[in-house]
């Protein structure tokens, strides 16, 4: 998928703001890979593949970050580990930032805004964990 | 541990500390602060700037900031250490100078520190913002973390989770870093603080309030390291370097495999090893504590109570002056100084209490003293076990 003539972060970023989410799997360890990397961090190998990955996970951690509302006020900041087994930072969206839990089950989308796309998650309703 | 690294426990001391410009001093810049902290430790240390053959030096915003450091002070180094692992960075600039010292590299080693975040016009909010070019973190930065307390405050929510750890005991962490802080005439908050003030206080990135929040001050500090020979012919009491150790394990939060473990578990367990000594041998403990969340973590981490457990040993004032165990006697980052990059005060207090020169909050008896970094979200870790010459037998 990706031609080697961009760099994994660039390449990540142009399938983001095509609304597209990939994530790395390393052919030689078998372990996926977040966030993108050019080696696999935890054998060393270069064989790393994109793959469309499942979007589910469970928030593992959660923070509110108290804004004024000028600022954009309050915003939920989470780490969820995706059921592939990698982390990430991101937003749980469809709460408020108070109603985040950890352990809640969510589901990945990509926002794309102004051309631009990221990873976002919403709650999957009942699904707590 | 190498039989290399067992040979160099105790064969270099702190022969001089100094801080400087400790809270608010505005007008003056980073390099003017240090200069006045690194020519008081080499007073201190009954040396002469001359007599400086090695530096060890870190800034926040400069990259190259051993440069300038060495072309105002006027030195010429033989031994240059300008790593920068954030926080931890000058307690981590120890073993390196231990083996320039013991090698013959150099005689005298400088490590030094200043800043006038608090003052400054380019100040934290211009760092920041400034870093997100210099040091990108693009799968973070996003997000709009606000950086560092969020991803300290993702940390403690992962604790609460696991451990049933409670605000009211983070709470604690700050109201006996203030109690000790009260009896520091360098503190730069002093007034008392109570557990409810903690948690009223504005909320910063839940669960962390304001007073759960390191201090944003000026301040300088230094010391000089020589070997334990040349110490015991200097004016002070020689303070030993008896085991140092750093421990690096990831940058951003995101990456942290587990967010109630951070490599002070490494960092920890290599310089007891290498001091021969366990934590029951501490009489005195120096944390970063640029969070209330570090110093639980810390303590549990070093060994000074199990995993998960951190909460309730601080609970109550355990960690108070009083208590049963004296941890950041000066008041710490919360209450006492935080100029960016605490590591290196911790250091300076523990040599401090060593020395007996603490006053009103003086640990008596203290011969043997753990100061530990902490640099970038939890990122770097760095720990110094430090002995007077009781302890070095």
């Amino acid at each position: 998928m990706n031609d080697n003539s961009i760099g994994v972060q660039a390449f990540h970023q142009r399938e983001l703001d095509a609304g597209r989410f990939l994530l790395q799997r390393c052919g030689d360890c078998g372990r996926h890979v977040y966030y993108p990397r050019e080696c696999c961090p935890h054998c060393g190998g270069t064989a790393l593949e994109w793959k469309t990955p499942g979007g589910l996970g469970t928030v593992h951690a959660v923070t509110t970050v108290r804004r004024k509302p000028a600022d954009g006020g309050d915003l939920n900041v989470s780490l969820v580990d995706l059921d592939e087994g990698v982390r990430l930072m991101t937003r749980i969206e469809n709460l408020a930032p108070e109603a985040v839990r950890i352990g809640l089950r969510v589901q990945a989308r990509v926002q794309v805004k102004d051309g631009r796309g990221l990873v976002l998650f919403d709650a999957i309703e009942g699904a707590a964990a | 541990m190498s039989a290399g690294l067992k040979a160099l426990r105790g064969s270099a001391a702190i022969s001089g500390v100094a801080t400087f410009g400790c809270g608010e001093t505005p007008g003056f810049t980073d390099m003017e602060l240090l200069a006045h902290a690194a020519r008081a430790a080499v007073a201190d240390a009954g040396l002469d700037m001359r007599d400086i053959d090695g530096l060890c030096t870190a800034s926040a915003s400069a990259a190259m900031w051993a440069l300038p450091v060495v072309e105002y002070l006027g030195l010429d180094p033989r031994y240059i250490d300008g790593t920068m692992l954030g926080g931890s960075s000058f307690i981590a600039h120890l073993l390196p100078a231990m083996q320039a010292i013991r090698c013959g590299q150099c005689s005298a080693v400088l490590v030094c520190y200043g800043s006038a975040q608090r003052s400054a016009a380019f100040g934290r909010r211009e760092i920041v913002a400034a870093r997100r070019f210099l040091d990108p973190q693009p799968y973070e930065h996003p997000y709009e973390p606000m950086l560092p307390v969020s991803a300290y405050a993702l940390a403690a929510s992962r604790h609460m989770h696991e451990f049933g750890t409670t605000r009211e005991q983070l709470a604690d962490v700050a109201v006996a870093a203030r109690a000790w802080a009260a009896l520091n005439p360098e503190a730069f908050m002093r007034e008392p603080l109570t557990r409810g003030e903690v948690l009223g206080a504005r909320m910063v990135s839940d669960p962390l309030t304001v007073r759960d929040c390191c201090l944003v001050t000026d301040g300088a500090g230094a010391c000089v390291l020589v070997s334990a020979e040349r110490a015991r012919d200097l004016p002070k009491q020689p303070v030993y370097v008896l085991g140092n150790a750093t421990a690096v394990w990831n940058r951003q939060i995101s990456s942290m495999a587990d967010l109630t473990v951070t490599a002070a578990s490494q960092s920890g367990r290599e310089a007891f090893a290498m001091a021969g000594l366990a934590p029951k041998d501490m009489d005195v403990v120096q944390l970063y504590d640029a969070f209330t969340i570090n110093t639980l973590l810390f303590l549990e981490d070093l060994g000074f109570c199990p995993k998960g457990e951190g909460g309730r040993f601080v609970a109550d004032g355990a960690i108070a002056p009083g208590g049963r165990l004296a941890v950041n006697t000066n008041g710490g980052g919360l209450s006492c100084v935080h100029p960016g990059m605490y590591g290196i005060f911790a250091l300076i207090e523990a040599v401090r209490q060593l020395r007996g020169e603490c006053g009103e909050r003086q640990v008596k008896n203290a011969h043997t003293a753990l100061a530990h970094g902490n640099g970038g979200t939890l990122s770097s870790q760095a720990t110094a076990i430090l002995g007077t010459a009781e302890a070095l037998r």
